[in-house]
């Protein structure tokens, strides 16, 4: 195409076809926008748009699938795991993937993931970690940090009474059924790239049917952590990166032994 | 004509596959029939009971207060069942573990060493099927050769090498039983 | 194929596989676990899915994720068991895909104990889970109609897009009956799946099962969709059996175990010159109000005998409409009435038949 001034102009942008053209309902500077895209990416890029099956959590994310460009279940809180098995094992040629926040997986879900993991479920979890309950208001999550405010934790979360987050690539990478836990963070670009080839590399296992993948991803929520978006990224690098160390927590070894060949 | 049987025992000494062979023996011989079991929570020990029914109509309830027979194979299942068997009904007591009498005056009462007849035979587990075979002899509902030829048909496959046995048992307790109606 | 002589959840669980049963996803709970064995040796032979789920809540979400597939699907479960699955059941009927449950009831509440109850009524035939709903409710009193109202269970629950529920109790899973099994079924092909289900959006724009409606006037219209769906299910799916109505000066009303050992005090009653008959609703839901008001039209009294405290009984009145006096006799907590104990319930309606409401 050529331009106003007599330059040609190339797409080198464009929304992915994995995505539908409605406007999401996220807050500003939250980064459910850059996961979605990144999944939306990873599915475009390996040509299995048609032939993926996802599954909103309840939560933030509970319309994901107004926004992504595919078949999609809506599940009950913290059951995304169990409905997509249940999916898998009667579809086994088709991709399928839980899209789940911190509430939904690690708190009410919890023995769902746990047990999807151990059986070596052949599915991809998106985890998004933002250490706070978003949809509800900013209550507390399994991953708040200790001496983090929340509107149910006012003075901040004390140990004493609610104990500790739980870190979930840690307890999953102890399941045998789990091929591919890693955490990355999605505070700056290089991170978020990152975070990309990782998303890739679950949705590969998957598609190898080497076992269960989960990628947790370190996430923002300015509106309720009451900063702004800006800061909340580097909040996410400060504050969540130390207390959830980004990593490869369980890769399969026929992951690595495929990527020498 | 209806006839309730129930059998009851320990958890292991196969109450409820001696009343699961009657109610094959029933199917085989063209009887509506039910078997209705008493399910613990216990695997081994405990109690086990079971209900059967044989009819030539359609069976209603499954179970009954008052039935037309029981097998007591222990003193629990004696002090549970003897007070409910029917009027003129049957009652087969196996004697080697229950030390005292049935004293009912209106039931026809067999008294069988089921346990020592079943070690004579070689299988201490045969002894549900002495009892059963005692039973049948005075039922007058089904026959020996009726019930010998169900267990043929029914029993499990890893368990065929024991039919022989099996129907020298029922055998075996019909002879008692026989010899009980002896006068004198 | 001729009648064998079949314990319940063996039964049950056989004729699901025969009805096209692709997947089953369960938790052991007595007194249904013989099912759940039953499906882990049949369904992989038959290159079918079994999995043993972690908890009741996972199976039915997993039984969830497998409806909105397009598969046959069903699990089964015990009291305390379907309680879990409430929140799942709920889900199913708000997305309104196909599913098949069977509850093998227990004595409750809590733990309760493993005896057969009918204590789930209330639970079951109302509903059960959050929101507006109802599944179809089948209530079997032998192991031949357990077979046969299990077989046709997935049929309805297509048709409707409904939640069919096989409700019977721990004695209707535990005991034998002879009886006699459908012919196998085929699964349905993968390109067989119906248009809405979750398949992947090959040549179509996406399907979505989702049961949120964020705007409530769509709640709303989405909500009398069902309701318009309950009153078809109204018009087609009423079952009852009648017995000995003709002469009839009082009625029993029972069903599923109750309704059978109820027909046994009947015949007694009869046998000894009371003129007695018995009605045994099938479907629970739809509930046979029309037959129960015919019967009240008819007779001068009703005893209504449950393993319950008096569930159904509510329903028997809405029906009655206070035309003839109603009279209960329950027992509960796992414990099976005998005929006899009814037979004397049988004799006291009897004798207070004229003597009005």
């Amino acid at each position: 195409m050529t331009g106003r001034d007599g330059m040609v102009e190339s797409l080198i942008y464009t929304k992915p076809v994995s995505l539908t053209e409605r406007a999401t309902h996220y807050c500003p500077g939250c980064t459910h926008g850059i996961s979605h895209r990144l999944v939306a990416e990873v599915i475009d890029e390996m040509g299995r748009r048609e032939t993926t099956i996802g599954v909103a959590p309840v939560g933030c994310s509970v319309f994901a699938y107004d926004y992504f460009n595919m078949d999609f279940a809506e599940a009950a809180h913290g059951r995304a795991p169990a409905m997509a098995t249940g999916l898998k094992r009667v579809s086994p040629d088709r991709l399928v993937f839980t899209y789940q926040g911190d509430g939904d997986l690690a708190s009410i879900g919890a023995a769902e993931i746990l047990h999807a993991a151990g059986r070596g479920e052949n599915i991809t979890v998106i985890f998004i970690n933002n250490a706070i309950y978003g949809m509800t208001g900013g209550q507390m999550a399994p991953t708040t940090l200790p001496g983090q405010k929340t509107t149910s934790t006012p003075s901040g979360r004390d140990i004493e009474m609610h104990g500790f987050p739980l870190k979930m690539c840690e307890i999953l990478s102890q399941m045998d059924g789990a091929a591919y836990i890693v955490r990355r963070s999605l505070h700056d670009v290089a991170h978020i790239r990152k975070a990309k080839k990782a998303i890739r590399q679950a949705f590969e296992v998957q598609e190898q049917g080497i076992g269960f993948s989960m990628v947790e991803l370190l996430s923002s929520c300015p509106t309720n952590w009451g900063i702004s978006a800006q800061e909340a990224l580097t909040w996410v690098e400060e504050h969540m990166v130390p207390a959830f160390p980004l990593g490869d927590y369980k890769v399969h070894a026929s992951i690595n032994a495929g990527k020498k060949g | 004509m209806q006839t309730e049987i129930i059998i009851s025992g320990f958890g292991g000494q196969g109450a409820l596959f001696a009343g699961q062979l009657l109610a094959y023996t029933g199917l085989d011989h063209g009887l509506h029939v039910t078997w209705f079991p008493s399910y613990g929570p216990e695997m081994r020990g405990g109690t086990a009971h079971c209900t059967v029914i044989l009819s030539d109509d359609e069976i209603g309830s499954p179970v009954v207060k008052n039935p037309s027979a029981a097998i007591v194979m222990n003193i629990p299942s004696l002090e549970k069942y003897e007070p409910l068997v029917a009027s003129d009904g049957v009652l087969v007591v196996n004697t080697s573990l229950i030390d005292r009498h049935a004293t009912r005056q209106d039931i026809d009462i067999i008294e069988v060493p089921a346990n020592e007849i079943a070690e004579e035979l070689g299988e201490k587990r045969l002894a549900n099927l002495v009892l059963t075979g005692a039973l049948i002899e005075r039922l007058g509902v089904l026959t020996i050769e009726q019930v010998g030829k169900s267990l043929g048909n029914h029993i499990p496959e890893h368990r065929r090498n024991l039919l022989e046995s099996n129907r020298e048992a029922l055998q075996r307790g019909a002879e008692i039983a026989q010899r009980a109606v002896q006068p004198g | 194929m001729g009648k064998e002589l079949l314990k319940g959840n063996i039964a049950f669980a056989e004729a699901a596989i025969r009805a096209g049963c692709e997947a089953y996803f369960g938790y052991p709970i007595t007194p249904q676990t013989e099912a759940l064995e039953h499906m882990s040796r049949r369904m992989p032979e038959l290159g079918r899915v079994f999995l043993q789920a972690e908890s009741e809540i996972a199976a039915i979400n997993m039984v969830y994720g497998a409806a909105c597939a397009g598969v046959r699907v069903m699990t089964s479960s015990s009291s305390p068991g379907v309680s879990l699955m409430m929140e799942g059941l709920s889900y199913i009927a708000g997305s309104e895909v196909p599913v098949v449950l069977v509850n093998i009831m227990r004595g409750g509440p809590g733990l309760g104990n493993i005896a057969p109850s009918q204590g789930d009524y209330n639970q079951i035939v109302k509903g059960g889970g959050h929101g507006d709903y109802k599944p179809i409710v089948l209530a079997p009193a032998t192991i031949q109609e357990l077979i046969d109202l299990t077989f046709e269970a997935f049929d309805l629950a297509e048709k409707y897009r409904t939640i069919v529920v096989v409700l019977a109790d721990g004695s209707i899973g535990q005991m034998m009956e002879p009886a006699e099994l459908p012919p196998m079924q085929p699964v349905r092909a993968f390109d067989g799946r119906p248009e809405w289900a979750l398949t992947g959006a090959v040549d179509r724009t996406p399907n979505v099962v989702s049961s949120i409606y964020i705007d409530p006037v769509e709640e709303e219209i989405f909500n009398l969709k069902l309701v318009e769906k309950q009153k078809q299910i109204e018009a087609e799916q009423v079952r009852s059996h009648k017995l000995w109505m003709d002469d009839a000066e009082i009625a029993v009303i029972a069903f599923g175990t109750a309704g059978r050992i109820a027909q046994t005090a009947v015949r007694d009653a009869r046998s000894q010159g009371l003129n007695v008959g018995l009605l045994r609703p099938i479907s629970l839901y739809p509930y046979p109000y029309d037959s129960v008001r015919e019967v009240a039209e008819q007779v001068q009294r009703i005893l209504v005998v449950e393993m319950n405290g008096g569930q159904m009984l509510d329903d028997v009145r809405l029906a009655v409409e206070g035309r003839v006096g109603v009279d209960f006799y329950g027992r509960m907590g796992g414990v099976v009435p005998l005929p006899d104990e009814v037979y004397e319930q049988i004799q006291k309606t009897y004798a207070q038949r004229a003597n009005g409401r």
